[in-house]
């Protein structure tokens, strides 16, 4: 009997190490592809293109400052913070409207607009850029800021409006309604009531959009060809470019992206728990 | 009155877009894929497309890409959902981390991989220090498609796993507890729980994760481009080329066109296989 009985307790023991080795494992099969970049981006041109590679970097900034300096990556850099501000203001300003009235009214036409809402998920979204080339030429689009922030917005969309459909639902009408006795017009209870409660999701939703058009590439790539945006310029820059510079452009892509998603954390499952109804 | 236009008023905006924006620009690539610029109604660019010899291989690849990395992703996926619920603390450490490349790009994630898998990369640098290898292989080279393909495979699952991870816990925080404790009132093991409780009520998740990534797969680009150039071509790469390098418009939205076709077919047949009756929803 004690024998049989400490036989389960060394399995359950061999299975909670079994646990925690995985659980390590996965941190760290997530976590040093990170750092090999990193560790890249900071070593010297000669270092990062030299062999054996060293598993630590030295500090060097100089393959850095050579990517900064080099020709485009500063105007591709411009480009992309204002594709992604753009496409993050069009997405919310025409999206959250669109959850508000989701959340809060009944009316015929609801499921026909969810429908279109859903379908863009079974769409291959960056094939857009094709058509939209050529929309773009005829009305001077083409190669523009505006033009590209108009695509990542659609691609953008559909998550601003299920995000801020279910912040709205998630807060009570009986405060609006009560604003609306203490006298507030709709608009007043919206601004001074219903606002500041979702704000914080609000932000969330619209950092989310700026991580999607900061991380996309092809349309980006089809679209523009003066106004280049960072993912477009190193994705043409591939096949000539030396390794310290792809490296050091693969660091400043993903950097301001991890910050990102680490200020909207909160929101991840909460955001994906709707986007699954 | 008032109250009666403020929901579409409040729509229209967004159904503006959605339309101009997604809607009329996919009928645009049909049109441009079935006729020339004359306007005349014609296959010629199915044909060009189909009687390259890049088209099959292509083809095959994206199919064969989006067939393996999938499965592994959704399996993955289960595993770290379970462990992550099964866990008493630093829940929400283990889940930020896992959750990091949902916020890499495939571009940065192929860049990534990249410094491991090339020539003077890190995974050399260990075999040789290792003296496992007396020379560094070239793994990216054009008559490696194997190793290229498995770096592809890699980059992928490393990167969109947590699309899938992330889909899966917030399907599992809607299982109530009360179905794990009655299944273990009655007997059931862990294996158990997992196949009788949690996979069967997870089904609209496993969906909705299996349509996100099966079109995300058959999109797959910028990784296979950073790791293997045009060694590895791929549907999406061939659009990319026809589009931009060539610009051979009719020809691109003729692979646009396929992409689509299938992306749809896919989501339709998951759809259908996935489908959950209504009186089994939570």
């Amino acid at each position: 009997m004690s024998t049989a009985s400490t036989s389960v307790i060394g399995q359950s023991r061999v299975a909670k190490w079994a646990v925690t080795a995985s659980v390590v494992f996965l941190c760290l099969w997530v976590l040093v592809p990170i750092y090999l970049l990193v560790a890249n981006t900071f070593s010297s041109p000669a270092e990062v293109n030299g062999f054996p590679k060293r598993f630590w970097p030295s500090f060097d900034t100089e393959s850095i400052e050579f990517f900064l300096n080099f020709h485009g990556v500063g105007s591709a850099l411009w480009n992309s913070l204002l594709v992604a501000s753009l496409t993050m203001i069009l997405s919310i300003s025409v999206g959250a409207p669109a959850g508000y009235a989701l959340s809060r009214f009944e009316f015929r036409g609801k499921g026909t607009f969810r429908v279109l809402v859903l379908m863009t998920r079974a769409f291959p979204l960056p094939l857009l850029a094709l058509p939209m080339a050529v929309m773009f030429i005829k009305v001077g689009l083409d190669d523009t800021v505006l033009g590209l922030a108009i695509v990542h917005t659609t691609l953008a969309l559909p998550f601003a409006v299920l995000i801020t459909y279910s912040l709205f639902s998630g807060i009570p009408v009986e405060l609006e309604e009560a604003a609306w006795t203490l006298g507030c017009s709709r608009f007043q209870a919206f601004i001074k009531v219903i606002f500041p409660l979702v704000l914080p999701g609000i932000a969330a939703s619209a950092i989310f959009a700026f991580v999607v058009s900061w991380n996309e590439v092809f349309a980006a790539a089809v679209l523009t060809i003066e106004h280049r945006t960072l993912p477009a310029f190193l994705l043409q820059s591939l096949d000539d470019a030396p390794l310290h510079l792809k490296f050091a452009g693969g660091a400043v892509l993903v950097i301001p992206a991890l910050v990102f998603i680490f200020m909207v954390r909160k929101y991840l499952f909460a955001m994906w728990g709707i986007a699954n109804r | 009155m008032h109250n009666r236009a403020l929901p579409y008023l409040l729509l229209l905006p967004a159904t503006v877009f959605l339309v101009a924006f997604f809607l009329y620009p996919f009928v645009m690539v049909a049109y441009q894929a079935f006729t020339t610029d004359e306007g005349i109604l014609t296959t010629q660019y199915f044909t060009k497309m189909t009687s390259h010899w890049k088209f099959k291989p292509a083809l095959n690849y994206t199919l064969l890409l989006a067939f393996t990395v999938v499965p592994i992703q959704i399996a993955l996926a289960l595993y770290m959902a379970t462990l992550v619920s099964n866990m008493k603390r630093g829940r929400d450490l283990i889940l930020y981390v896992w959750t990091i490349p949902l916020g890499i790009s495939d571009l940065a994630a192929g860049l990534i991989w990249l410094a491991i898998f090339d020539q003077t990369g890190f995974l050399n640098s260990i075999l040789v220090g290792m003296g496992l290898q007396e020379q560094p292989s070239l793994f990216l080279g054009y008559q490696n498609k194997g190793t290229i393909f498995l770096a592809v495979v890699l980059a992928e699952v490393w990167r969109a796993t947590a699309i899938v991870l992330v889909i899966l816990v917030a399907g599992i925080g809607l299982i109530p507890k009360e179905y794990y404790e009655a299944a273990q009132v009655f007997g059931a093991g862990g294996w158990q729980r997992f196949t009788k409780v949690t996979l069967p009520l997870l089904k609209p998740s496993l969906q909705t994760a299996l349509i996100l990534r099966v079109i995300l797969a058959f999109e797959v680009f910028a990784v296979v481009v950073a790791l293997g150039g045009t060694n590895l071509p791929v549907l999406m790469g061939e659009v990319y080329q026809r589009q931009f390098v060539l610009q051979d418009n009719h020809v691109a939205a003729a692979f646009a066109l396929l992409i689509l076709f299938i992306s749809i077919a896919f989501t339709l047949l998951i759809m259908w296989v996935l489908r959950t009756p209504r009186e089994a929803r939570l």
